[in-house]
């Protein structure tokens, strides 16, 4: 075969945009239906009508581009219940969770936005929630550690962290514990170096290492 | 974090007539973007979440190559079976040891990542400059540029495929300001080193965005990536070098193309490695050579003379790791 790359002439070519699957959003909940219009009618108008007021006039554009701008109630997919809850552009998923939800397990570290304390799951995906933009994550799926545990039903990553010891201070372990469990679902075969290739987006401080990764290769080999 | 606005487009014309203004900025994941946002390290009047333009995601074959959507994730790049055949790529996505990057992390946002440079992100602007002089030049400048660093920017090119797509000469799509206008430029030409703060990392002007990179048919063509990282975690490499290589059917190299990342304020193309290369077969010696040429022109500054070791090193094993004669880990 002929080494030399083609280079097109027209360049590369694209394909023609997807059309949006059927299914994209049905499986979405309801959106809260406050546009922007509604929700200064509304009774929680009082708190944002300064912020809101001074784009009024471009409404009917913006709610179409879906532009928000102060604060607006959105409706959130948490453990499998829709929660209501308001927030600003610049309010993070971690926020919502801690302070308006008070699912307390993920952990915020403030200035240290890479630790993993505050791992959750949007869509499956372990995902930091406190880069995490709220209204980014609109219609998503959201699990936080408290849904790894239903009355007895404890998570096998749970049991795990006791057994091995997975754990000292305890405050990274929330994130911990979930990230290990997106990481097997992911990966539910993971070998030592598939651990170290994927969790390393945690960072424990006690040095709690070693239990953690026997956790995961014990589930990964048990059938997680 | 000062107020913005938040926009959900759901088609680039949307995006684009979105981002129309100064101060608009891009949100890919909100890994590295929130963190600037909260520190005002980055202002921005309007973010726009592009995470709802379907046109954006996907791994396609394209005119005998692959088009990649801006918004593929590590993930889909290092499973996507029309990828196998440009490791290069699926090398850096095995550096990036983070489940919650390989999941939500984009290529759109690597390729636009903001440099790592610790002055821009302690609020100096993006050459780091404090009363008119140069931060980078006097502090401790051990994580800079050691070539192309004889203006104002200091800071390296935080980009990790950039070296391995500009190796495989991938192409990038930027459709705006107008709101179906598209063109299509080289990866190489997307870059470019600032003089002012304001002019960024990239040619992307305000309303413009970047959608789809391609790539060329693979060709038979060999590649690798290797990235020195210091701690194997969620650090940034400290010097990498990617490397495509075309040989012929006695293994001698017809062409290659030798890019080194997170040495200079933009991926840097080495000709010279390169020339040291066409018409022999690769072994550790002209791997060693090739790596030797390709820093033959470094200028480290104060504190970063041990990267030229690490770029010449980086080019040597991507070389070897491209022709299978890689041994060992590091």
């Amino acid at each position: 075969m002929s080494g030399s790359r083609k280079t097109p002439s027209s360049g590369p070519g694209l394909r023609a945009p997807s059309a949006p699957q059927a299914n994209s959003h049905s499986t979405d909940p309801p959106r809260s239906g406050f546009s922007r219009r509604s929700f200064l009618k509304g009774s929680g108008a009082a708190v944002a009508a300064t912020a809101i007021a001074t784009g009024a006039e471009q409404a009917t554009a913006d709610d179409e581009q879906q532009i928000t701008s102060g604060p607006e109630k959105i409706t959130l997919n948490v453990n499998g219940e829709n929660r209501t809850v308001t927030v600003e552009p610049r309010t993070s998923l971690l926020e919502v969770l801690r302070d308006q939800l008070g699912l307390t397990g993920c952990k915020d570290l403030q200035d240290i936005y890479v630790d993993g304390a505050d791992t959750v799951m949007v869509d499956g995906k372990a995902t930091y929630a406190g880069t995490t933009f709220a209204l980014n994550v609109e219609g998503k799926a959201i699990r936080t550690v408290e849904s790894l545990r239903d009355g007895r039903n404890i998570d096998p990553v749970i049991e795990g962290f006791v057994k091995h010891d997975g754990m000292q201070c305890g405050y990274c372990t929330p994130g911990f514990v979930v990230a290990t469990r997106a990481f097997l679902d992911q990966n539910p075969t993971a070998t030592l170096e598939d651990v170290q290739k994927g969790l390393g987006g945690n960072i424990c401080r006690c040095g709690t290492y070693d239990g953690i990764t026997k956790c995961a290769l014990e589930l990964a080999k048990g059938g997680a | 974090m000062n107020p913005f606005e938040y926009a959900r487009p759901e088609s680039e014309a949307e995006a684009v007539a979105l981002l129309a203004g100064e101060g608009t900025t891009v949100l890919a994941s909100g890994m590295d973007l929130m963190p600037l946002l909260q520190k005002s390290v980055v202002a921005t009047s309007r973010v726009v979440d592009i995470s709802r333009v379907d046109s954006m995601r996907g791994i396609d074959p394209v005119n005998g190559g692959v088009t990649i959507g801006v918004l593929s994730t590590l993930e889909d790049i290092a499973y996507s079976p029309l990828l196998t055949e440009y490791p290069s790529l699926k090398d850096v996505t095995e550096g990036i040891r983070a489940i919650q990057v390989q999941q939500n992390g984009t290529l759109g946002g690597d390729l636009c990542h903001l440099p790592n440079c610790w002055y821009f992100r302690s609020g100096y602007g993006l050459l780091g400059r404090d009363n008119g002089k140069s931060l980078p030049e006097i502090g401790d400048n051990r994580y800079h540029a050691i070539f192309g660093n004889s203006g104002p920017a200091k800071f390296v090119s935080a980009s990790r495929f950039a070296p391995a797509l500009i190796a495989w000469g991938a192409q990038v799509r930027i459709t705006g300001p107008e709101p179906n206008a598209e063109k299509w430029l080289p990866l190489e030409q997307f870059y470019h080193t600032p003089k002012t703060d304001r002019q960024g990392v990239t040619v992307l002007e305000p309303g413009q965005l970047l959608t789809h990179v391609w790539l060329p048919p693979a060709e038979l063509q060999v590649s690798a990536t290797y990235e020195v990282l210091e701690m194997k975690g969620l650090d940034w490499p400290l010097a990498s070098a990617a490397a495509t290589l075309d040989l012929d059917d006695a293994g001698r190299v017809r062409k290659a193309t030798i890019v080194l990342g997170h040495v200079a304020p933009t991926p840097w193309l080495s000709l010279s490695a390169a020339d040291v290369l066409v018409g022999q077969p690769v072994t550790p010696q002209l791997a060693h050579a090739a790596g030797e040429a390709a820093v033959a022109e470094a200028t480290p500054l104060s504190e970063n003379a041990y990267k030229v070791r690490l770029a010449q090193t980086s080019v040597k094993r991507a070389l070897l790791k491209a022709t299978n004669q890689l041994e060992g880990g590091l």
